[in-house]
């Protein structure tokens, strides 16, 4: 009834191969847009900005990254926290080197310098994979957090090694520092998030994406097929860690505004990433935003029922999160293993049918 | 079905409904994860206070006072959920006890006008009243920690620390590593070497650290820890026998639980403390009032606790500022603004502390527009294995100041100049 592609007539390949080919899909795709983009921005406060929605669009970012690495070109990543760090530290250095530059250029130039590390560290790709590309990966994780720590010039030599987001703005509207309205943080968050959440999926169906997909599935016979395993490997490398370096940098100069690099770009949020994309649907853009909203939005959530609506202690209430949240975790994966991404496809499949499945 | 959860769930997260007639003091706890151990006693001393206050005194200047608790589990992107979450409620004062979410908050703060007291940790250079408006941390900060367990160690060595070697095992993030400048600082003035031993954090791994000091020997060996890390390191420091009369801990690295997991080889151990601990008549009021009536924050177990009385404190400290702001502004229903200028007004006599059924629980000291950091004075205490207690071993060791102002003046300035802010009290 509802995904319904009667009357729906497509009469160039372009129409055949769009998006979202239903109609109703497309008109969806749509209202989300405009509900994000022209209305939203008008109700929120700065608690759903702060706690929900900009986390949420950030960590929908690095996972969109993510999984152009492990989704869709196969190559299992543990360094997502060490990326994200880099995107910080580069936007935190150009911004304070060059603060009359606007700071969208800073967070761009961020995710090229981060692409140009991730490209660096793709380097072992090329000889190995699998447990073994993890472990490498991984040690660049550890590598690239203990410099942040080691080396003063990253962190402008302050005391703390902290580094903080000075106040920069976009059009005369500030977007880092204490006094960002919400709405502000959100907007720059969402347009980021849809730019290149739009990049990621024209990316993936081209030809460049096709010679991802074609290493993921068997890397030797992509070969004899004419797929240049160097160049498929090392743009999924650059590209990956371009939307990871964005997400770090938006983590820090726009959601957080100060962090500390172990503690905010450690190896659990490099795990925090793997799980989204897992959860979410692997080699899927709808996924990573699934994934994002599970891991993010779920368990405040739960700790807001809990503790807001039931007056639970708060202990108690943190430790059944986790076993909620782990547990839920467990039914997605024994239920449907290609994550809320192959749910929702299967859903929209039944819808299509519904209510005369015969 | 799905409606009416989706709505439930929206209901949920919209449920603030301010009520207008307490005083708000949000307590940004943690009592899960690796930090948990010194996040419960302090939360629980922090929450009986005012519960207590409501009970005996009827609230504070008759208008009660409310807690809202909100677990961070000591880490950032939690604990800025719950500054959003509970500022709206008319918090008037914020003290996340974690150095991590103080940095994250300062500048929020800034903006939003609520005061933040970081009793002990934090930035230390907002001790400078003139560029830290809204932030404040009296009795002490980390400088003056530093300085006083050096001065201590002089005081030990008759007055020289030449050719001394002295090692800082610290927890490598921004609290671990505040410490640093002040002791190369005063390294250079009295001549000691210094090393510095990083432990990531949660630090249960310490093997290299304790061999590294196991291989240069140093004569002192300084800590600044947290959580899981102080347990770990004084069993380390028993594994390698170093004599543990030279292992001393800063003020968060000196509580029961750190040192009675490694039984009788913790006898010795010695750490700053910024407040005393005693058997003081509060806590029997406290056990009256509070736990008798089955209102106890927690299990109730940690009454007397060296972080308990340090909750406790900050809790008391909390107080005397809103009642000082009440008796400013003439109102019992005061602001945040107004609770800022109670604690700038914050004036602890020994008197008063008595009055408090706590003496001679903290130094005493006075809070002015400039000078937002107290006295800076801390004792030195020594843990008894046998007896399973602290024993202060010193009265309160006032800090070095002339090493200590400079530093203060040449990081607050920077983050004046950093920020643009305009110096106040002029």
């Amino acid at each position: 009834m509802f995904y319904r592609e009667a009357g729906d007539f497509k009469t160039s390949y372009r129409d055949d191969s769009q998006t979202f080919p239903i109609k109703f899909d497309r008109f969806r795709y749509y209202a989300v847009l405009l509900v994000a983009l022209a209305i939203v921005p008008f109700f929120i406060d700065s608690y759903w900005a702060n706690a929900l929605l900009v986390p949420f669009l950030i960590y929908a970012i690095a996972a969109i990254g993510l999984n152009i690495l492990t989704g869709y070109c196969g190559q299992v990543s543990l360094g997502t926290g060490g990326f994200m760090a880099v995107g910080a530290y580069a936007c935190y250095k150009l911004m304070t080197a060059f603060p009359d530059v606007n700071i969208v250029l800073h967070i761009i130039a961020a995710g090229g310098i981060t692409a140009a590390v991730g490209v660096l560290f793709g380097l072992p790709s090329l000889r190995i994979k699998g447990f073994y590309l993890a472990v490498a990966t991984l040690a660049a994780q550890f590598f690239l957090i203990w410099l942040f720590n080691k080396v003063p010039w990253f962190y402008n030599y302050s005391a703390s090694g902290q580094i903080s987001a000075p106040e920069r703005t976009v059009f005369g509207i500030a977007v880092t520092g204490p006094h960002t309205e919400a709405w502000a943080k959100y907007l720059v968050c969402l347009l980021f998030v849809a730019v290149l959440a739009w990049v990621a999926r024209n990316l993936t169906r081209g030809s460049i994406g096709r010679s991802w997909m074609a290493i993921r599935d068997m890397d030797i016979a992509a070969e004899i097929i004419g797929v240049n395993p160097l160049k498929a490997k090392l743009t999924a490398f650059a590209v990956s860690s371009f939307y990871i370096g964005i997400a770090g940098a938006l983590f820090f100069a726009v959601y957080l505004g100060a962090v500390e690099v172990g503690e905010a770009f450690g190896i659990q949020k490099s795990f925090l990433i793997l799980f989204m994309i897992i959860i979410g649907g692997l080699g899927s853009i709808f996924g990573s935003f699934a994934g994002a909203a599970f891991l993010v939005l779920l368990p405040v959530l739960l700790k807001n029922v809990l503790v807001g609506t039931l007056g639970w202690p708060t202990d108690l209430a943190a430790h059944i999160e986790l076993m909620i949240v782990g547990a839920l975790i467990i039914v997605f994966l024994i239920a449907e293993p290609h994550g809320i991404a192959q749910l929702w496809r299967i859903a929209k499949e039944k819808l299509r049918l519904w209510p005369f499945p015969h | 079905m799905k409606l009416k959860l989706a709505s439930a769930a929206i209901g949920a997260l919209l449920a603030a409904s301010p009520a207008l007639a307490d005083l708000v003091f949000p307590d940004l706890s943690y009592r899960t994860g690796p930090f948990a151990a010194g996040g419960i006693p302090f939360s629980d001393g922090y929450q009986d206070y005012f519960t207590l206050v409501n009970e005996r005194d009827g609230g504070i200047g008759g208008v009660k006072a409310r807690v809202i608790e909100c677990e961070t589990a000591y880490n950032t992107e939690k604990g800025v959920e719950c500054y959003e979450a509970t500022k709206g409620e008319g918090a008037l004062i914020y003290q996340p006890l974690s150095t991590g979410i103080t940095y994250q908050l300062i500048p929020k703060v800034s903006a939003d006008k609520i005061p933040l007291h970081t009793m002990g940790y934090g930035r230390t250079s907002a001790t400078n009243g003139r560029v830290f408006e809204w932030v404040f941390n009296y009795p002490a900060n980390y400088w003056d920690a530093a300085s006083v367990a050096i001065n201590y160690l002089l005081d030990e060595n008759g007055g020289s620390l030449e050719g001394k070697k002295i090692a800082l095992l610290y927890h490598n993030s921004a609290y671990g590593k505040e410490p640093i400048p002040t002791l190369e600082a005063l390294a250079a003035k009295h001549g000691y070497s210094l090393s510095l031993l990083p432990v990531d954090s949660p630090g249960q791994e310490q093997k290299s650290q304790w061999l590294q000091i196991r291989r240069e020997r140093p004569d002192v060996v300084l800590m600044w820890g947290w959580g899981v890390m102080n347990q770990v390191a004084v069993q380390e420091a028993a594994n390698i026998r170093f004599p543990m009369e030279n292992f001393i801990g800063n003020w968060w690295a000196g509580a029961e639980h750190d040192v009675t997991p490694a039984g009788m080889a913790a006898n010795g151990y010695k750490s700053l403390n910024m407040n005393r601990i005693a058997d003081f008549p509060v806590f029997e009021d406290i056990r009256t009032h509070v736990h008798g009536k089955g209102l106890a924050a927690g299990d109730g177990s940690n009454v007397g606790k060296v972080l308990y009385t340090r909750g406790m404190y900050a809790a008391m400290l909390a107080v005397e500022a809103a009642k000082k702001a009440q008796e400013i502004h003439g109102t019992a229903n005061i602001t945040a603004a107004m609770m800022r200028d109670g604690m700038e007004a914050l004036e602890m006599t020994s008197e008063m502390m008595e009055a408090l059924g706590a003496p001679g629980i903290g130094p005493e000291f006075s809070v002015s527009c400039e000078a937002h950091g107290g006295s800076g004075m801390g004792i030195v205490q020594q843990w008894n294995a046998a007896e399973g207690r602290w024993i202060a071993l010193t009265d309160y060791i006032a800090p070095d100041q002339d090493v200590i102002a400079p530093l203060v003046e040449q990081d607050s300035m920077a983050y004046a100049s950093e920020n643009n802010l305009s110096l106040r009290c002029e």
